[in-house]
């Protein structure tokens, strides 16, 4: 017997999402589209509003650990993949994983696991780009950085830059995503955070300095006689040029400071401009440290 | 002089070294220090060459005492000259590191005064490094042929990776364009570095906390086409050099020519193309299960422009194929034109489930074009698919023409320069 078709809305979180999967499958529903508030056009199915239940989503994740681990890995992941209607494929993934049990990772000529893993796959390569791509400025005492990512990386790059800079207080913001990873010495030191309106201060004279050796360096390991563009372009796209260094004309010197701008950023549930600082300090008392996804 | 200038001098000095991985050791930060490893390495840049920038590649100082006619450096040669206190380049390495610029440093060094003075300057820039900055990032240090032994294991025990460069592929041309350097000289470190590593191995068996010898292992460099070596005789070479001293890598280096005394013709271009299918032939050594034998023999002393080796294996062994996708060998699979690693670890993996398809080969993401004349799915070949031995040969040599026409065909790469 087949479900019948629902539209399913929620707030966009992945608890929300997992929510969702509880209600539709106690209900016996097959949601044919996911929407959150911020969807504007109506829809052709009957609208269920789901609420986030805290403790219906902590039943369906432990269920992912049917999928074995790089099942349940991909049920995670792919949420944070930009995906096209991400939540009805990853929905399906669900109801197939439920079904094959452990085996669903290794079936991969089935359309569906397919479509989710090449997802998953962007994702994490997007990631082990950013790795090496992402630039960190120097201000005052914090290191700050900003990306531009297609998915959802942040939680990937989590434990990287957390352990590369065990000593550094540092932000790391996705631009696309308006979310930001901040992280200060000492164990749990770290949240992923909705940020608004985050804009890096001026860069001082030593932050300068390094810029202009870091590209005086680019500029001369390369070999004239090697010239191949092409060879760059396609380990390096273009879109990642933007926010690298390397590429970077020095702006920040000529500029005059200005005003209301210098080093602050202001987060959604934080008063305006809170400096980086304070907003390290009250975040990390707030919510106790962390939320994963 | 201005820190911008050494560096300048410094870095202009050690590009033509090609190895800048930065991988083959996971080591995770620790709290009070700064920095980690990953075993897959991570490139941070690519140059205009198209070359991976993972490490901040630069020489000590470009003064030496030698006279290497291959060599910019070389005592004749009229260049500026510069050296890095250890505290500058520590200074600047941090500074870039912090900054996710690089992920360690390759400190490589022209010979001042003597090998030794040489050796302990580097060893003193490291020593700063680790012990008062507590970098535990990446590094990789050149071993100077000549130093005294204790003082090149005191380099490998603050480095991650030692390496010695062959620089040229046989004692001949090496006794020619090095006239100062004996392969007894330069492999005498590397058997010091290979036993080092081994020890310290065993030494971490028994104790977690021994020290740790180049935990990242040891690598060569040697330069192709400034002397006539086959490609065979170079793979003969490389194939031992893994054998004998188990090193990590063999990197090649196609010739610049950079001085007047390396006689080239007047239209010289560096064989970019060579060293290419050289790295693919160093491919399949190391991660094909391949032997220098196999690749090249007398009656073939060099690889052939047109194609990839492995192909070139394939066309001369067809009574090996086509291979059956579902019960074929790992091995087996390897060895098939156009399939690498990951396609046919999926490929086992896959047919756990259910006998493999074409289609099905498709969504595993295999790329048939090359493989598609090597393989049956339970039993039969592509549909539609019929070509003599001759059309073969033509039809794969016209896959790489898009590549060849272009300036240079990238190097092999997993994830960037990774490995
Ligand atoms: S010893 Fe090294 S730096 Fe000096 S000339 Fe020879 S190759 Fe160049």
């Amino acid at each position: 017997m087949s479900w019948a078709q629902i539209s399913c809305q929620y707030d966009g979180t992945y608890p929300g999402f997992l929510s969702c999967v509880f209600d539709c499958w106690v209900n016996r529903e097959e949601p044919a589209e996911f929407r959150t508030p911020d969807d504007m056009c109506c829809s052709l199915y009957p609208l269920r509003t789901v609420e986030t239940d805290m403790e219906h989503a902590r039943r369906v994740y432990r269920s992912f650990d049917k999928f074995g681990r790089e099942g349940r890995e991909l049920a995670v992941r792919c949420f944070l993949t930009c995906l096209p209607e991400r939540e009805l494929w990853l929905w399906r993934f669900l109801r197939l994983g439920y079904e094959q049990g452990a085996g669903v990772s290794r079936n991969l000529t089935d359309p569906v696991v397919d479509k989710v893993r090449k997802a998953v796959w962007h994702l994490e390569h997007e990631a082990h780009q950013y790795k090496g791509f992402a630039r960190f400025s120097q201000q005052e005492e914090i290191l700050v950085g900003e990306i531009e990512p297609k998915n959802r990386v942040l939680p990937l790059l989590r434990p990287h830059f957390c352990s590369r800079y065990p000593q550094e207080r540092f932000v790391l913001h996705d631009r696309t995503h308006a979310e930001a990873l901040f992280h200060r010495p000492g164990p749990g030191g770290w949240a992923i955070l909705s940020v608004e309106d985050f804009s890096p201060g001026p860069a001082g004279e030593e932050e300068l300095a390094y810029r202009k050796l870091w590209r005086t360096f680019y500029d001369t390991i390369a070999i004239e006689g090697r010239y191949n563009p092409r060879c760059r372009m396609t380990h390096m796209p273009k879109r990642y040029w933007a926010m690298m260094t390397e590429f970077q004309e020095e702006r920040d010197a000529a500029l005059p400071e200005m005003p209301g701008r210098g080093g602050r950023i202001s987060s959604k549930d934080t008063e305006e401009n809170g400096k980086i600082e304070g907003i390290l300090l009250r975040k990390y008392t707030e919510n106790s440290g962390r939320r994963t996804i | 002089m201005e820190l911008l200038d050494k560096l300048n001098i410094l870095a202009d000095a050690a590009k033509y070294d090609a190895a800048c991985t930065s991988s083959g050791l996971d080591r995770s930060g620790r709290p009070g220090t700064i920095g980690n490893t990953t075993m897959a390495g991570c490139c941070h840049s690519f140059s205009a060459d198209g070359r991976c920038i993972s490490l901040l590649k630069v020489l000590q100082t470009n003064v030496c005492i030698y006279d290497c006619q291959y060599c910019v450096n070389r005592r004749s040669n009229d260049v500026p000259r510069a050296a890095f206190t250890p505290e500058e380049l520590c200074e600047l390495t941090m500074g870039f590191y912090r900054r996710n610029y690089i992920e360690g440093l390759f400190l490589s060094s022209a010979v001042i005064k003597s090998p030794d003075y040489t050796t302990e300057l580097m060893i003193r820039t490291l020593r700063i490094l680790r012990e008062k900055h507590r970098f535990g990032g990446y590094i990789h240090a050149k071993a100077i042929p000549g130093a005294d032994p204790l003082l090149t294991r005191r380099l490998g025990l603050l480095a991650d990776r030692l390496s010695v460069n062959i620089e040229l592929p046989s004692s001949p041309s090496l006794a020619l364009l090095a006239p100062d350097k004996k392969k007894e000289a330069i492999l005498a470190p590397m058997g010091q570095i290979r036993d080092g590593i081994s020890q310290s191995k065993q030494e971490i068996a028994v104790y977690r906390h021994a020290p740790r010898f180049a935990p990242a292992g040891q690598s060569t460099q040697m330069i192709v086409g400034a002397t006539p070596e086959s490609d065979r005789h170079i793979l003969t070479l490389t194939q031992a050099l893994y054998d004998r001293y188990q090193l990590k890598r063999v990197f090649y280096s196609a010739y610049m020519p950079v001085s007047p005394l390396v006689p080239v013709s007047e239209d010289y271009q560096p064989p970019l193309l060579r060293e290419h299918r050289l790295y693919q032939a160093d491919w399949l050594l190391r991660y094909y299960h391949f032997r220098a034998e196999e690749i090249l023999d007398e009656s073939r002393p060099n690889l052939d422009p047109r194609m990839d080796p492995k192909c070139c294996w394939a066309l001369r062994h067809l009574e090996f194929f086509p291979v059956e996708v579902n019960r074929a060998d790992y091995e087996v699979l390897l060895r098939v034109p156009g399939l690498g690693v990951r396609s046919a670890r999926r490929i086992l993996r896959a047919r756990r489930v259910g006998p493999l398809s074409f289609e099905g080969l498709k969504r595993l993401g295999v790329v048939l074009k090359r493989a598609q004349y090597f393989l049956t799915c339970s039993g039969r070949m592509m549909t539609g698919l019929r070509v003599s031995e001759d059309g073969l040969l033509r039809h794969l040599i016209s896959l790489e023409a898009p590549a060849l026409a272009a300036p240079m065909p990238e190097q092999l790469s997993l994830f960037g320069d990774a490995v």
